[in-house]
C-alpha cells in the first residue's frame, strides 16, 4: 500500500481536515485544526482541496516510514524537521522517495504543527469528516491518537509543484498574546467591574490544556448567576465556572453546558491561543461584531491574494 | 424571548429560563423553519432546553440578516401548530443487579424499589437536548418524587445502556463513560451506533416511554450484564 508508516507517534498526532460540521444535533463536536492558519497553509503547499486530511503534530516527536513517492509540506509551529537525517525547512514542499525517514524534533516556539501530503491522506470519513476526536471515539484511524505501527495511506504522486510560503506571511508564535473577544451570551450576568477586571488582567495560560478547552489562570470574575440551562457552546465561548477562572472552549468542546459565558474569543486568535506553552501570557480584548468580521474578511482576503514562491 | 451574540458567527435565541414541553416545542420549530429560511447559510444548529444556536457562515451573509430572519422565526410562532415528535418505547432491565443506585434512591425516596421502578416507567419523556456525548439524549421530566441530585463523587465507568437519574433528567448512556447519575437498570437498545442510519433512535422533540422487561428478556434483546 502506498502510505507513511508511524515509527513513533510523538506526544499527540491527530489526523485531522478542516472539521466535522452540521452534527451537532446528535451531539458530536467539530474537531478540525486548532490553528486553521497553518492547516490551510500546509494543504495549499500541496495544492489539495481546502478540506483534505493532514496530521495535527502537538509539541512533536513524530517519525514516520515513508513506503511511497510523494511531495509533503509542514507548517505552525517551530519544530525541527530531518528528512533522512538532513535538516529541512517548513513553510514550503519537500519531495520524499519510497524509504525516507522523517523525523519531527520538538517545538520551540508554538505548539501545532500540521503536516500534509499531496492529495491528502486517505482516510473514510465518520460522519462527513476524518477528523480525530479521542472523546468521541469518532474520526482518524478507530477514533484514536496516532500510535507505532499505523499506516497511513496516500497517494503515489511523482511530479508536484514545488512551492514555499512567501517569507512576510510565515507567522510567528509569541509567548504573549491579545485575544479579540465578542461579548455575548451571558455577558449581562457580569458587571462592569467584572468586565472590566477581566479586559485589564493578565491570564496565564495553565497546564489543564486540551482539544475540548484552554484553562487560564489569574483574575477572578464573577458571574451574578451560578448556573444556566444547558445551552450550545459555540467555538471560542468564554466559560466562567463557580472558580471564576476563563476556559476557552476549542474545537473539540462538548456541544451543550451549563456554565455562565462572557463572549467568545474569535477563531483567528483561537489559532493562536493553540500556539501557546503552559505558562504563557494572555490579554483579553473587546471587539465588536462588525470588528470581528472586518478582520475575518481582510484575512482571507490577504491568504487568498498571496502568490505562493515557487522553488523549483 | 431574546436574541444575544454568542460568537463571530453565531446568535443564541432564548425562548424562556424553564423547561417546558412548550417551550422545546417552540425552539423545534424555530428550527424547522430556520432551516429554511437560512439555507445555504447555515453551518450547525444546537437546539437545548429552552434556546437554540444558530451558526452561521459569515462569508455569505452577516448577523443583521440572520437576525432578520430569527425575528420572522419568531414571529410565526405564535400561530404555529405544535411540532409533534414520535414516542419511542425503549425497554429497561430495572434492578439492583442493573442499576447500582436503585436500592438507594428508593431508601431515600422513601419507597419500594418497586414504586421507583413504576413511576419511571408510568412516564413519557421528551427530548429535551442531546449533548454531553454523542447520542446522550437529556430526557425530562421526571416525577420530583423519585428526583435525586448527582452522585458526590462520580464514577469512573457506567456502563453502555445505564439508565439514569439526574434531578428531574433521565438518560440513556449511549457509550461507556464516567459520569455521577443515579443508575437504577439498562437498557439494552443502542441509542448511538455510527454504523447505523439514523445512529440515533430518537431526536429532539422526540419523546421515550420506558418499558420494563425482566432478565431473561433483557438478555435476551442483546443486553449486557
Amino acid at each position: 500500500m502506498s502510505a507513511f508508516k508511524v515509527i513513533q507517534p510523538g506526544l499527540l498526532t491527530l489526523i485531522q481536515d478542516a472539521g466535522r460540521y452540521g452534527q451537532h444535533r446528535i451531539g458530536l463536536t467539530n474537531g478540525g485544526p486548532l490553528d486553521a492558519l497553518a492547516f490551510n497553509w500546509a494543504n495549499r503547499l500541496c495544492e489539495n482541496p481546502v478540506n483534505s486530511s493532514t496530521l495535527e503534530i502537538s509539541i512533536g516527536g513524530l517519525v514516520l516510514a515513508a513506503q511511497t513517492d510523494t511531495y509533503i509540506a509542514a507548517t505552525g509551529a517551530s519544530i525541527p524537521m530531518k528528512i533522512n537525517g538532513r535538516d529541512c525547512r517548513f513553510w514550503q514542499t519537500h519531495k520524499i522517495s519510497e524509504g525516507d525517514k522523517i523525523e519531527f524534533g520538538f517545538a520551540s516556539s508554538g505548539a501545532r504543527a500540521y503536516l500534509a501530503v499531496k492529495d491528502g491522506f486517505n482516510f473514510a470519513a465518520s460522519f462527513t469528516s476524518s477528523s480525530t476526536v479521542v472523546r468521541e471515539n469518532i474520526g482518524g484511524i478507530n477514533g484514536g491518537k496516532l500510535v507505532v505501527g499505523d499506516l497511513l495511506a496516500c497517494n503515489r504522486i511523482t511530479q508536484a509543484s514545488a512551492l514555499a510560503v512567501p517569507e512576510a506571511e510565515i507567522p510567528n508564535y509569541p509567548s504573549e498574546i491579545v485575544v479579540q473577544v465578542i461579548l455575548g451570551y451571558q455577558q449581562q450576568s457580569f458587571d462592569a467591574v467584572q468586565q472590566r477586571l477581566f479586559f485589564s488582567s493578565d491570564y496565564q495560560l495553565s497546564d489543564k490544556v486540551d482539544r475540548m478547552g484552554f484553562r487560564l489562570q489569574g483574575q477572578q470574575i464573577k458571574s451574578s448567576l451560578n448556573g444556566i440551562l444547558s445551552e450550545g457552546i459555540c467555538h471560542g465561548a468564554i466559560q466562567i465556572p463557580a472558580d471564576g477562572q476563563p476556559i476557552v472552549l476549542m474545537n473539540d468542546r462538548q456541544t451543550i453546558g451549563g456554565y455562565p459565558k462572557i463572549g467568545s474569543v474569535i477563531a483567528q486568535d483561537t489559532a493562536k491561543l493553540s500556539q501557546l506553552m503552559p505558562g504563557n501570557k494572555v490579554a483579553f480584548e473587546q471587539i465588536s461584531m462588525e470588528r470581528a468580521h472586518n478582520i475575518n474578511h481582510l484575512a482571507r482576503q490577504r491568504y487568498q491574494n498571496v502568490a505562493m514562491v515557487n522553488i523549483a | 424571548m431574546h436574541v444575544e451574540i454568542a460568537g463571530e458567527n453565531s446568535l443564541i435565541i432564548y425562548f424562556a429560563e424553564v423547561t417546558d414541553p412548550m417551550v422545546s416545542a417552540q425552539v423545534q420549530h424555530a428550527m424547522l423553519q430556520l432551516e429554511s429560511s437560512l439555507a445555504g447559510h447555515l453551518i450547525d444548529m444546537v437546539p437545548s432546553y429552552a434556546s437554540l444556536l444558530v451558526i452561521y457562515n459569515q462569508f455569505s451573509t452577516d448577523h443583521y440578516f440572520v437576525s432578520a430572519c430569527i425575528t420572522q422565526a419568531l414571529q410565526n410562532l405564535s400561530s404555529a401548530q405544535q411540532q409533534q415528535g414520535k414516542v419511542v418505547e425503549l425497554p429497561s432491565y430495572y434492578s439492583t443487579e442493573s442499576g447500582p443506585d436503585l436500592q438507594m434512591l428508593a431508601d431515600n425516596a422513601k419507597l419500594s424499589v418497586e414504586e421507583v421502578i413504576a413511576i419511571h416507567s408510568a412516564m413519557e419523556y421528551r427530548v429535551y437536548a442531546i449533548g454531553f456525548a454523542p447520542g446522550f439524549a437529556f430526557l425530562g421530566e421526571v416525577d420530583p418524587r423519585i428526583a435525586a441530585p448527582r452522585l458526590t463523587t462520580p464514577r469512573l465507568k457506567v456502563p453502555r445502556g445505564a439508565v439514569a437519574i439526574a434531578d428531574r433528567q433521565t438518560a440513556v448512556y449511549p457509550a461507556q463513560s464516567p459520569g455521577g447519575w443515579n443508575l437504577i437498570g439498562r437498557c439494552p437498545t443502542r441509542m448511538f451506533d455510527a454504523t447505523a442510519t439514523p445512529c440515533m433512535p430518537v431526536q429532539v422533540g422526540d419523546s421515550i416511554k420506558f418499558k420494563a422487561i425482566d432478565r431473561d428478556q433483557y438478555l435476551a434483546l442483546g443486553g449486557e450484564l
